[in-house]
């Protein structure tokens, strides 16, 4: 694999090795008193956000500090991105600095898959625009495996919106690869024409799928839909389509909720949902980091993992 | 006076070979074993002779952005293609919404002398959509503007959209509406269905062009006005016109070669060559779209040849520009699409590339679009239907390389091309 543009670069050995991977780079930090592995000594990793996302952008520095790799950030703040210079002078001059990786999270969709045209480095997509957001697919999977032991055949329900949501459509991809049986839960305004054609069922009715998860994850929706009638009013959204304590007690015993992040608080989701035991937000972020190591690791082709 | 051309073995529509004497700007004579009378003769063997094409719809880009394409590059273009007449439209800058800048366009295309070009008039200011532009100025200039188009933008202010309709029956004008109802499309960046949604990109619904046709139709019936309407794209919209036209509503239509070949699936690249307005469809419509131009529902090919410079290409989708060259390539993807799949002969496309354009437009006056018959304007092209060739952008006479088609193995080659009986192409190359 030379990229991650998209979920569905991941035939399921190549998944179920970065999942694999990630759990070794759990084990072997595990108990080191400096959290830093050697395997990417000397190579350069670039980060190029375009996009404010501290959570994503920190965790990709961590991820390729904790190898050893030489990390150096542009922002859309402070470089020549904001300055108008095109994405593939910036490329060139990537090229230039000897890129071995490049991360990329842009508001336009796609954006990874013309960078990747235009340097020689591994292109990582971290997010462009209401396409795809691999990684994130990766660690929710990964933390899925951890909470509840397998992803074959687990029942996993999307909720909320799905048409402009990256997190989505890279898990709809990558978990139905793994064997998932996944469920979009959304008003039918924020689901995009043509969804028919994904491996998914379509539901309008949370309460109807509630009861049958093994997973429930929460998208963020932001408030703003509501002045392009995606939906009349937030309370009517949180009504309808919101995760609540008396919607959490339809769910399984040993079933979770997750939530991408950053969440909206009595929107999609309710506080006392949030910080449940259910709740997997803080474990998402922790994995997230291993994920984000094993991907580097995969795609530069680093040293072994127990150097 | 030159002293004139005798094409030997021509096949007129691609039927039985004959000979063809050009002389004084007309075609003199039509038979076999003709006398060359001093004219020089070319022995074209087989070609294939059509009437020289007429482009609807061409955006040459000058005034305002010459470093994406000029009037004599986008003439040379078209000459290659075959066409003896493009309408340049009217989207420049400053915009053709004015006499001075419509015989600016005019008086460019007649210096270059490779085709005769047409400038379409804005119908309304600056593009805006709220204030007529002085239609009548431009109709009555030295440009003699008969189509008006707002192409780019939709006139979607129905009231203004009936005006305009009326309006320029004054001097038998006509209304090229770009169908987009604009609510539906905000921020869209392609077809809207299957693909879209897997892409992530946002989608512009059929349904955006067919609300306009089906709204545009009902006011040309309503006041008895001549429409027409640009580059449709859908089956729903072919419908629709073979709906209105059954009811006798007085509108014709045009098809772009890119949508009578290429699908929605090819945005997957993310490469915006494939980014166009209106934007590449579904497999279903490709097919609705060339039933509908075998029938005659869909009365004319346009190029809709749209050239942008590289940084407008060359960055996200989202952010490229719309637009794909077409005039080098169009009689080619006809040739593919329409004749090789034998939905029509050469006379079927001579009419939907030529007679009827030229009709529709109104450069009939000026002698396109007739017969190749004795007495008629030279205005003609030989095509070689046998050959095959790799389309390499490097090679092409515009200024910018946006074309769709690269690496594309098509058939048909333009071999030479005559205006008023003087060649603009010879042996494929242009001659100015
Ligand atoms: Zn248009």
């Amino acid at each position: 694999m030379k990229h991650l543009l998209s979920a569905a670069d991941l035939d399921r050995e190549a998944a179920t090795l970065v999942l694999d991977t990630a759990a070794q780079m759990d084990a072997a930090l595990a108990g080191r008193e400096v959290k830093k592995l050697p395997t990417l000594r000397g190579r350069t990793v670039v980060n190029l956000f375009y996009e404010d996302s501290t959570r994503t952008r920190i965790s990709f520095e961590l991820a390729a500090k904790r190898l050893s790799a030489d990390v150096i950030t542009f922002s859309a703040k402070g470089s020549s991105v904001s300055k108008g210079e095109s994405l593939k002078d910036t490329a060139l001059t990537l090229e230039a600095m000897g890129a071995d990786a490049v991360v990329v999270r842009h508001s336009m969709s796609g954006a990874p898959h013309r960078l990747a045209q235009w340097v020689r480095g591994s292109v990582v997509n971290a997010g462009d625009g209401t396409h795809e957001h691999p990684t994130q697919a990766l660690l929710d999977a990964f933390t899925m495996r951890a909470r509840l032991g397998r992803l074959e055949g687990l029942r996993v329900t999307i909720v909320g919106d799905v048409l402009h949501s990256r997190v989505a459509r890279s898990n709809v991809l990558l978990l139905s690869t793994l064997g998932a049986e996944v469920t979009v839960v959304a008003p039918p305004t924020l689901l995009p024409v043509g969804v028919d054609a994904w491996p998914v069922e379509v539901s309008f009715d949370l309460d109807q799928s509630l009861p049958k998860a093994d997973v429930v994850m929460m998208l963020r929706v932001q408030r703003e839909r509501m002045s392009a009638s995606y939906f009349p009013s937030p309370r009517e959204y949180s009504r309808r389509y919101g995760l609540d304590a008396t919607r959490m007690a339809m769910l399984a015993e040993h079933a979770i909720v997750m939530h991408p992040g950053p969440m909206n608080r009595g929107m999609e989701i309710a506080a006392e949902v949030a910080d449940s035991v259910r709740s997997t937000i803080v474990e998402q972020v922790s994995n997230g980091l291993s994920v984000r190591m094993a991907v580097l690791y995969l795609l530069l082709g680093g040293a072994e993992v127990a150097a | 006076m030159t002293p004139g051309w005798l094409l030997r073995g021509v096949r007129l529509y691609g039927e039985a070979p004959v000979d063809l004497l050009i002389k004084d700007g007309v075609i003199a004579e039509v038979g076999s074993g003709l006398r060359a009378h001093g004219a020089d003769v070319f022995d074209v063997g087989g070609l294939v002779a059509l009437p020289g094409l007429v482009d609807l719809h061409t955006h040459l880009r000058e005034p305002g952005r010459e470093d994406a394409e000029t009037v004599t590059s986008g003439s040379r273009a078209a000459a290659l293609g075959g066409f003896t007449a493009v309408h340049a439209m009217a989207n420049t800058d400053p915009v053709a919404d004015t006499a001075g800048v419509v015989e600016q366009v005019w008086r460019l295309g007649r210096e270059t002398g490779l085709v005769d070009v047409a400038p379409v008039g804005a119908v309304t200011v600056g593009l805006g959509g709220s204030q007529l532009a002085e239609l009548g100025a431009m109709a009555d200039s030295a440009a003699r503007v008969r189509m008006f188009s707002d192409d780019g933008h939709c006139v979607s202010d129905p009231a203004l959209m009936r005006r305009a309709l009326e309006y320029v029956k004054a001097f038998g004008g006509v209304i090229a509406q770009h169908a987009e109802e604009h609510r539906l499309t905000e921020g869209a960046q392609m077809n809207e269905g299957v693909h879209s949604a897997r892409l992530g990109l946002t989608g512009w619904p059929a349904a955006a062009e067919e609300a306009i046709i089906a709204r545009d139709v009902l006011l040309a019936e309503h006041v008895g006005s001549r429409l027409h309407v640009c580059h449709v794209s859908t089956a729903g919209s072919v419908e629709l016109l073979r709906w209105a036209k059954g009811r006798g509503v007085d509108v014709t239509a045009e098809v772009t070669p890119h949508h009578l070949l290429l699908t929605d699936e090819l945005a997957a690249t993310y490469d915006p060559v494939y980014k166009v307005n209106p934007p590449l469809r579904t497999a279903c419509d490709v097919e609705a779209l060339r039933a509908g131009l075998a029938d005659g529902t869909i009365d004319a090919v346009a190029t809709d040849h749209a050239p942008h410079a590289v940084e407008d290409k060359e960055c996200e989708w989202g952010a490229a520009r719309p637009g794909m060259l077409g005039l080098q390539q169009a009689l080619s993807i006809v040739q593919l699409t329409m004749v090789d799949t034998g939905r029509l002969d050469w006379r079927g496309v001579a009419d939907r590339m030529s007679a009827r354009p030229a009709r529709i437009g109104g450069t009939v006056r000026d002698g396109h679009g007739g017969d190749l018959v004795a007495g008629a304007p030279a205005n003609l092209l030989l095509l070689d239907p046998a050959v095959t060739s790799v389309v390499d952008p490097a090679e092409l006479a515009s200024r910018s390389r946006n074309t769709p088609y690269a690496g594309r193995e098509l058939p048909g080659r333009v071999v030479a091309t005559f205006l008023r009986g003087v060649p603009t192409v010879l042996d494929g190359k242009a001659q100015a």
